[in-house]
């Protein structure tokens, strides 16, 4: 929660509101590649690709 | 009030703790992890900065970062997004390490500090002040000026390449700022990396090659007629556009359109291991120059904004000692403070200063205080015993006073000499602290030096230490230069007169020459990085330069920092006797322990 809110206040102060969707998406990202380094899930997301 | 100040992720991490606004402990990591210019984070920096004051995290007032990691992200977006689709590939890299860490960069720097202590630090505010203000603080609050320019200048920050500020009191107030991709930084590095030298790491070597060139040259002058019509716009108040055309560093990993620049200087780029050239020191000479007309505009601009002529500066761009110098000799300014950690590891520094002064709103001290950059490491006389039990090396203790005989006797014996003492220096030169020292009476010391010593390139110039109430003897500086971040010029009596084919030796004879008193610390058109030592600064060093005086009636010891090539300068004991074993150096002092390389 810490992280969105101090991504609120940038955005705010800075008008980058743009920027929004583009974090929004790399998060996600993220989340796939850390979800895909673990190896309980890997076969699995690998399967996919 | 402990405030710890960190710099990290980028180049040169360090660590610097500070307790009412005074600084207790600073170092960077490179000095522990032995990489040069380790840009991990600084564990062992900031443990050794706690210890020193005895505090755990759980103590300090504040954790200051000395940058801002979103606005870092919103300029590699906005890059990405005009360069597109040429930047495609360092996108791909790139973006993977922010979505995983660096956005998240508040847990990022907590999950590296738990590593550190145990102690609960929750409550310890973190606090993210811009890049370029924490070398404005960096340079303005260790001055002693009560006012001032503040002029900061690096290759990037978040968006800022260079900044005017004024510092008053306890504040700094941003006045002016250049932006990225326009820097001045990146200009000097992109010719860095053209000339075959490492980028962040070789740019003082370009320095060290522009008094090679042919000064007034045909070449150089259409070099830098070159640049001004090519590569930038210099505008009168010092900013620069930088035509992106002859530039890659916003999209790629080359820092320059190689194709681009062959045709423009009639050569290319040069490789580390090929010869140098008398056209590759000659376009040193002239980016050399243009940078300084750069800098002198902006130093113009920043006295103007500011109203004052006492001037702070700090950024990668400040530690060119050579524009320094001539910044001091233009007149534009009264007084010149480059902080000795100019460049990102000062940053450090400037983050936990800024923290004091701007988010606690507290006071600058009346005084400052004597030691601002012997901040390190500190080894007793009992460890240093212990380390050279097990080195299989002679050693022998002995008092202050026949320390500084028997080692003054040696150097005058053209003898090299490691000298090992107190705590290590904070930022990139060495002072005396963990310094190698010879008599630089002898022009053939320094090619014997470069060659056995240090392993290094023959060209490569070294610096003096002079006794402080002797400068004036011997160059022409107008105040002191403790940590050797101002060069200056050999005044001409002291000059032998030099033959005409001089220019046209090969590089390393033209260092090497007979130019005069102390060839061996200065370089080939005069110049010199110098250190002033006073019995305040560093009174072991002092007395030993003082005994050497006594000796030969020479004020000056060339010095050059305790290391070997690429690798950084010694921390511990047994990093010294380390390089001492591997190279060239005939003796060591450690502490008050004399060490000859005989075997028993």
């Amino acid at each position: 929660m810490g992280f969105w809110k101090d991504f609120w206040q940038f955005t705010k102060e800075r008008k980058k509101w743009w920027l929004f969707p583009i974090i929004l998406i790399l998060i996600i990202i993220g989340f796939v590649i850390v979800f895909a380094a673990n190896s309980a899930l890997s076969p699995f997301i690998y399967s996919l690709f | 009030m402990y405030i710890l100040g960190i710099s990290a992720y980028y180049h040169d991490s360090a660590a610097a703790l500070i307790d009412q606004g005074v600084c207790v402990a600073a170092a960077q990591e490179e000095r522990f992890t032995r990489i040069k210019n380790d840009k991990v984070f600084p564990h062992h920096a900031i443990r050794y900065c706690l210890l020193e004051a005895g505090i755990k995290l759980s103590d300090l007032s504040a954790i200051v970062f000395y940058d801002k990691p979103f606005l870092k992200f919103e300029r590699l977006l906005e890059t990405y997004y005009h360069t597109a689709p040429s930047g495609w590939r360092s996108f791909l890299n790139a973006m993977p390490v922010w979505s995983k860490e660096k956005l998240f960069f508040k847990n990022l720097l907590k999950r590296s500090l738990k590593k550190i202590d145990y102690s609960p630090f929750k409550h310890v505010p973190l606090l993210f002040p811009e890049h370029h203000l924490s070398h404005a603080a960096s340079a303005f609050y260790p001055s002693s000026f009560k006012q001032a320019a503040i002029l900061t200048i690096d290759g990037v920050g978040e968006w800022a390449t260079a900044s005017i500020c004024l510092g008053s009191d306890s504040g700094i107030k941003v006045l002016k700022e250049l932006h990225f991709p326009h820097s001045i930084g990146l200009l000097y590095s992109a010719f860095t990396r053209f000339l075959g030298f490492r980028v962040n790491h070789g740019e003082y070597k370009l320095m060290g090659l522009a008094p090679y060139g042919h000064k007034a040259s045909k070449q150089v002058e259409h070099f830098k007629n070159i640049i001004k019509d090519k590569l930038l716009t210099i505008y009168a108040d010092g900013s620069v556009f930088m035509h992106q055309a002859y530039f890659n560093y916003r999209s790629g990993k080359s820092m320059i359109s190689n194709k681009k620049w062959t045709i423009l200087f009639g050569f290319k780029q040069r490789n580390a291991s090929e010869l140098i050239e008398q056209c590759h020191a000659n376009l040193a000479l002239a980016i050399q120059e243009i940078t300084e007309e750069i800098i002198l505009k902006l130093v113009k601009t920043a006295t103007r904004l500011s109203e004052s002529r006492n001037l702070c500066m700090a950024g990668g761009v400040a530690l060119n000692c050579v524009a320094n110098g001539k910044i001091l000799k233009s007149g534009l300014i009264d007084q010149l403070y480059v902080q000795a950690a100019a460049g990102d590891a000062g940053g450090a520094l400037g983050a936990a200063l800024a923290g004091y002064h701007i988010y606690f709103n507290q006071a600058r001290l009346a005084t400052k205080p004597l030691n601002q950059v012997y901040l390190g490491p500190e080894y007793d006389n009992h460890s240093i015993r212990e380390t050279l039990m097990q080195s299989g090396l002679v050693f022998q203790y002995l008092n202050q006073d026949d320390l500084y005989k028997k080692s003054a006797e040696i150097l005058a014996d053209k003898k090299v000499l490691a000298w090992f003492q107190g705590r290590m220096e904070w930022g990139p030169r060495a002072l005396g602290n963990r310094s190698i020292l010879a008599d630089a009476r002898h022009p053939a010391m320094a090619q014997h030096i470069n060659q056995n010593v240090k392993f290094r390139e023959s060209f490569r110039p070294f610096a003096p230490a002079i006794l402080l109430q002797q400068v004036n003897q011997y160059f022409d500086l107008q105040q002191a230069s403790p940590y050797m971040n101002i060069v200056a010029g050999l005044k001409e009596n002291k000059r032998n007169i030099l033959p005409g084919d001089f220019q046209d030796l090969p590089l390393k004879n033209r260092l090497n020459f007979d130019k005069c008193e102390i060839s061996a610390a200065v370089h080939v058109d005069f110049s010199a990085r110098i250190q002033t030592v006073s019995a305040q600064d560093n009174p072991r060093f002092y007395q030993l330069l003082l005994r050497f005086f006594e000796l030969t009636q020479c004020p000056v010891l060339m010095n050059t920092s305790f290391n070997v090539k690429q690798k950084p300068i010694v921390n511990t004991p047994q990093d010294a006797i380390d390089v001492f074993k591997s190279t060239g150096i005939d003796y060591l002092v450690l502490g008050n322990y004399f060490v000859t390389k005989a075997l028993h």
